[in-house]
């Protein structure tokens, strides 16, 4: 299994799962089923996938506010995703891991990684680690 | 990040929990962002109203039991159920009733019941240079490139900790030099006949959302001075298909008097190049069957204006609908008032039309099944209809979406379109 260098943690923890690199940005409201973990944003590349406990790699988020809301449902029905790494740190998925840790004592880390790290690693399954350099 | 002692004060519990639980989220978030402080708004924008699951809703309950009240004057987005008329679709009585108690919620908190996306069409615009916290991407983006307030993009859940606090990190739009477009699209050989048409907007908002991605697009080349509504429509889609969140329009928008004044004297990052074959493209993708039996047209996402209600009666004095097919204006309490006191609400009604307020057929499952194809004038009901509602979607003008109602199959003038 491949361990995925961090460069820095927005939420901490660790997680081991399939990497899924999304080539395009998501919206999780309107693209994103908190019941099913399915990708429902019917012009994106990964739509259909099931992306609940994958380690997913997101370029950025794209569109709706309510992106945060989703993604809180998704924790709380145990299909978000069991990591999100960036290429730099994003609001939205930071806070609604930051307010799962609140609310259910329990979020997903999201972590700043080099995009071109993950390259060749698609569909494998990955492990990341804490990162001593925290930006909360 | 440095904390002043209020802040401190918020954060060790002297203002009650709920302000605590507020300030340790704000104040995090702007570790996590990397701000050297916190900064005071003005006012805030919370479309945390928005019900999307039970997650959310035990937020705001948390929240409302802990005594929460907001220090700013605070509008509230759209929320899950039109409070009083949700009985007349069929909207599921479990979903009305939890997000009514979201709502509830968030009134309890002192807040002004706007209940709506457009909160700038309303007297919760903001002016010029203002430090605001708002919600909701299309009204974030209007706020930033057409008023020129100052606002990050603040997802459900952090807009009511920053209307509670009334304070937040200052980082990205909220600072002069966050403010810098990125991206010049310069745009030729578009008459100026289809730039002043409203059907314009839209298709040219998906096409900038997908070039500007996350990044301050900067347009050159418009050559008329779009309206207020051309311009929501303009930011609702390209807020839709890109994170756009500040647009600089050259000559049109207030902090992009020149193109130079744009960039805060920096070169742009990229240039792209767009004319009437980039936005033929982008008109297509807003559809997704134009031969689809139409039984759905739906107008007014952002929720309609006064001034839209002006260009409908018209077209509907005189002309009824086709039995096979809905026609649903959503907007906001305030604009339905003013539309039944001009009388324009009386033509909608003689059309055949109906008229959902609060919310949004994206944020309350009102459709019946029946509804398999939905025609609108709007870029974002276009962009998101396929995925939230599995429905497929057709792109047309105002115009076109009357037509098509009264014929009861989808008619679209291109006319517009294909003299380039």
């Amino acid at each position: 299994m491949t361990v995925v260098p961090v460069i820095s943690s927005v939420v901490a923890g660790t997680a081991q799962g399939r990497l899924v690199v999304s080539p395009a940005p998501l919206s999780f409201w309107g693209g994103y089923d908190a019941a099913t973990g399915e990708v429902i944003d019917r012009r994106h590349p990964l739509s259909g996938q099931r992306l609940g406990g994958c380690v997913l790699a997101l370029p950025w988020t794209r569109g709706s506010s309510t992106t945060t809301a989703i993604l809180l449902e998704a924790v709380r029905l145990g299909n978000a995703p069991a990591a999100i790494l960036l290429p730099k740190v994003d609001t939205f998925i930071a806070l609604a891991s930051v307010v799962a840790h609140e609310l259910y004592g329990r979020g997903f880390p999201v972590l700043v990684v080099e995009p071109s790290v993950l390259a060749g690693l698609d569909g494998t399954v990955v492990q990341c680690e804490e990162h001593p350099t925290h930006h909360g | 990040m440095r904390l002043r002692d209020r802040d401190e004060a918020m954060l060790g519990g002297e203002m009650g929990p709920a302000t605590a639980l507020a300030m340790k989220i704000v104040s995090r978030m702007g570790r996590i962002a990397g701000a050297p402080r916190l900064i005071d708004i003005t006012h805030a924008h919370i479309d945390s109203t928005i019900f999307v699951g039970d997650a959310g809703l035990e937020f705001a309950e948390r929240l409302a039991s802990l005594g929460a009240r907001v220090v700013v004057p605070s509008s509230l987005n759209v929320s899950g159920v039109d409070e009083h008329h949700w009985g007349e679709w069929p909207v599921a009585s479990e979903w009305a009733s939890k997000a009514h108690r979201q709502m509830v919620a968030y009134r309890s908190m002192g807040t002004t019941e706007t209940w709506t996306c457009a909160p700038y069409q309303t007297q919760a615009r903001p002016s010029f240079g203002q430090q605001i916290a708002w919600g909701e991407s299309n009204a974030i983006v209007f706020a930033n490139s057409v008023i020129g307030a100052r606002t990050e993009r603040y997802p459900d859940l952090y807009d009511v900790c920053a209307a509670i606090t009334g304070r937040v990190p200052e980082v990205g739009l909220h600072t002069d030099a966050g403010r810098r477009g990125h991206v010049l699209i310069t745009m030729t050989g578009v008459p100026h006949r289809l730039q002043e048409l409203d059907e314009f907007y839209p298709v040219l908002g998906f096409l900038i959302g997908r070039l500007a991605d996350d990044r301050i697009p900067v347009v050159e080349g418009l050559t008329v001075r779009p309206t207020d509504d051309q311009l929501k429509a303009f930011g609702a889609t390209a807020a839709s298909s890109g994170s756009v969140a500040l647009f600089h329009l050259v000559g049109i928008t207030p902090e992009a008097p020149t193109t130079a004044a744009a960039f805060g004297g920096l070169s742009p990052e990229v240039t792209h190049h767009v004319g009437m074959p980039e936005l033929l493209d982008a008109r297509r993708q807003l559809t997704t069957n134009a031969d689809a039996p139409v039984n759905l047209v739906l107008l007014g996402s952002p929720h309609f204006s006064i001034d839209e209600f002006r260009q409908l009666a018209p077209l509907l004095r005189g002309r009824r609908k086709a039995d096979s097919v809905e026609f649903l204006v959503t907007t906001s309490r305030i604009m339905r008032t003013l539309a039944a006191d001009t009388g324009m609400l009386r033509d909608l009604e003689a059309f055949g039309g109906r008229i959902t307020v609060d919310t949004c057929v994206l944020a309350t499952p009102m459709l019946p099944p029946t509804i398999t194809t939905i025609m609108t004038n709007s870029g974002k009901y276009a962009y998101y209809v396929p995925g939230l509602l599995s429905r497929q979607v057709v792109y047309g003008s105002l115009e076109d979406c009357v037509e098509s109602a009264v014929q009861g199959r989808v008619v679209r003038d291109d006319h517009a379109w294909s003299v380039a």
